[in-house]
């Protein structure tokens, strides 16, 4: 792994490496280590410093109903978006490579969901499903209040799962398209020439060659959506109504920035890093090694 | 490869058609909602077809909103993050991969481990760092028991705290350090053979070599910064240094509120956040698809 050939200019070496170096102290790890100390002491009302609590703000976060309110619309969310936008990622790059005539309009296409900024997909979103604007509102005109994400949860919830999914798919079919290109013509046209329909080509050779590909955007996806959508919450839903999009990384930007209770954010940040380190630990220990690739 | 499946190949096309109405549908929608004026854009259903109020709305969100100020701020971080991204990750993976010393996988991993976690799970101490940057060095210092006054230097509502912490991350290193593995020992060989010094191998050699990557990460690296929105909504209070990204919640009410937004003005504004990145990943297709792997993966 290591290079045979080197260069011995030791204060080059440093010179070089320090910018990045000192970029990833400041901004990653002195915050990061910031956090777990905010998360085990709280500010004293009347100034001063710190005081040592010890597990004081997890007990607090772990019995407070908000909190585990936020944890299960996060899950359900990430749940959603997740199925939702694999399955039609999927869907999409078995399409295309298939290559029928004009594959390569929708190959271009399909990914452009991908460049917008969350915050545009949200409002974009936001007009489409409006309840008193936009394309979806004609149902409320056969059913008035069919379809109402300002008031009722269980929409708004369904609002951001469909704008966090249409960015997704897009990023999804990228990989999945990607992966199912790296598997050798000859296979598919040996298993055709052996008479294995198209069908039975996905199913039997397709679909078990992309499972690294598979494994690798589940967990990314499934941060993807602990993390990015923030974005899409803030523009469309703000967290409500009710709390029904309190998202795990929307509240702990309206505990810390809104009610400017660093202790309890710090904590709820830290639980969100244990969660997000632990998919990458089972994606790099456990997916890696266990699926093989051709 | 000739095979006939009439009826699955029609089968095909039509899913393949609707998942391209479904992709592209609400970007079409965002552009005709943004060409007519109020009255028509609040009818039910909305037409679906453009007006010709495109030239006032967009003019409106240009000046009135202050868009174009935005817009420019929005540029020149994207490009400053972008520029600072390519040259910062090659030279630290320079660094790691062509000399030999003793912290040096150390370090990579230190700056590997950076991609676990985003700016968005670490956003309030982020913060407090920003507002007060030499903070850590002031305490180390006072910790080891020197009496150094390090002045306060604030970075919210400049572009260095809006560049900053989005170059802080592995992204480009490691991609460069995978380029540099594969590139062949003889070639370094030859090189200091014939007198060049890491400078010169650096630049003459190295950097020429790595300009695919260089393309394909300085796109995705323009899209991501582009797509901000958590952290420059945290770090500017004052107008004059927001991005185009986090200014389009000013554009729309909050949902709190139960005022409708003046949905053709905001749409207007989404379609000139969406464009500049979506024009980027259109002309740098592969560029774009290539850099979205290799870093990634």
């Amino acid at each position: 792994m290591d290079k045979r050939v080197t260069f011995a200019n030791l204060w080059l070496a440093s010179a070089l490496i320090a910018p990045q170096l000192l970029l990833v102290f400041v901004f990653f790890y002195w915050p990061a280590s910031q956090a777990v100390y905010w998360a085990f002491t709280t500010q004293p009302p009347f100034g001063g410093g710190n005081e040592w609590i010890g597990f004081e703000n997890f007990r607090a976060i772990f019995t407070d109903r908000v909190y585990w309110n936020s944890v299960s619309v996060s899950l359900i969310f990430s749940a959603l978006t997740t199925a939702l936008s694999l399955s039609m990622g999927l869907l999409m790059a078995l399409l295309v490579d298939r290559r029928l005539k004009g594959y390569s309009v929708y190959r271009f296409l399909y990914f452009w969901p991908y460049a917008i900024a969350a915050p545009a997909v949200g409002l974009a979103f936001r007009f489409i499903f409006a309840p008193e604007a936009g394309i979806l509102s004609a149902i409320n005109t056969f059913y008035p209040n069919l379809w109402n994400p300002a008031l009722k949860g269980g929409d708004a919830l369904a609002l951001i799962v469909f704008a966090n999914s249409w960015k997704m798919v897009a990023y999804n079919f990228i990989f999945f398209l990607a992966g199912l290109q790296s598997i050798p013509r000859s296979l598919i046209e040996a298993a055709a020439l052996d008479g294995a329909s198209v069908v039975r080509r996905v199913r039997d050779i397709q679909l078990p060659l992309l499972a690294p590909t598979f494994f690798f955007l589940l967990m990314v996806n499934i941060t993807e959506s602990f993390v990015d959508s923030f974005g899409i919450v803030d523009i469309t839903t703000g967290g409500g109504p009710a709390r029904a999009t309190d998202i795990m990384v929307y509240k702990i930007f309206s505990d810390g920035f809104k009610g400017l209770d660093y202790s309890m954010a710090a904590a709820q940040s830290l639980v969100l890093m244990f969660l997000v380190i632990s998919l990458t630990f089972i994606q790099f220990r456990f997916v890696e090694r266990r699926i093989h690739y051709t | 490869m000739i095979e006939r499946t009439p009826l699955l190949n029609a089968l095909t096309h039509f899913l393949l058609l609707i998942a391209l109405v479904l992709s592209i549908l609400p970007i079409y929608i965002v552009f005709v909602a943004s060409t007519h004026d109020l009255q028509t854009v609040n009818k039910v259903p909305m037409p679906l077809w453009p007006g010709d109020h495109m030239f006032e709305n967009y003019q409106y969100v240009w000046n009135k909103a202050k868009f174009g100020e935005k817009l420019l701020n929005s540029l020149i971080v994207a490009t400053a993050v972008t520029i600072g991204k390519i040259t910062i990750a090659a030279l630290s993976a320079y660094s790691i991969v062509y000399f030999r010393y003793r912290f040096r996988m150390f370090f990579f991993w230190l700056i590997f481990i950076t991609l676990m976690l985003p700016l968005e799970v670490r956003i309030v101490p982020t913060y407090a760092v920003a507002a007060d940057v030499l903070q850590p060095f002031r305490l180390i210092f006072e910790g080891l028991g020197f009496a150094i006054a390090l002045p306060e230097i604030n970075l919210l509502n400049t572009y260095a705290g809006l560049i900053l912490p989005l170059v802080a991350t592995a992204t480009g290193t490691f991609l460069y350090r995978q380029f540099f593995m594969t590139i062949p020992d003889e070639l370094a060989e030859a090189a200091k053979m014939d007198g060049a010094g890491p400078w010169r191998f650096l630049i003459d050699i190295l950097l020429p070599l790595s300009r695919t990557n260089m393309a394909a990460l300085a796109t995705i690296m323009f899209v991501y910064a582009w797509n901000q929105y958590l952290w420059p909504l945290l770090i500017t209070t004052n107008p004059a240094r927001a991005t185009a990204t986090m200014y389009l919640q000013k554009l729309v009410p909050g949902p709190a509120f139960g005022q409708p937004p003046v949905w053709n003005e905001a749409m207007a504004g989404t379609l000139l956040v969406m464009a500049p990145p979506l024009l980027v990943v259109i002309f740098m297709q592969r560029w774009f698809v290539r850099g979205l792997i290799s870093t990634d993966k």
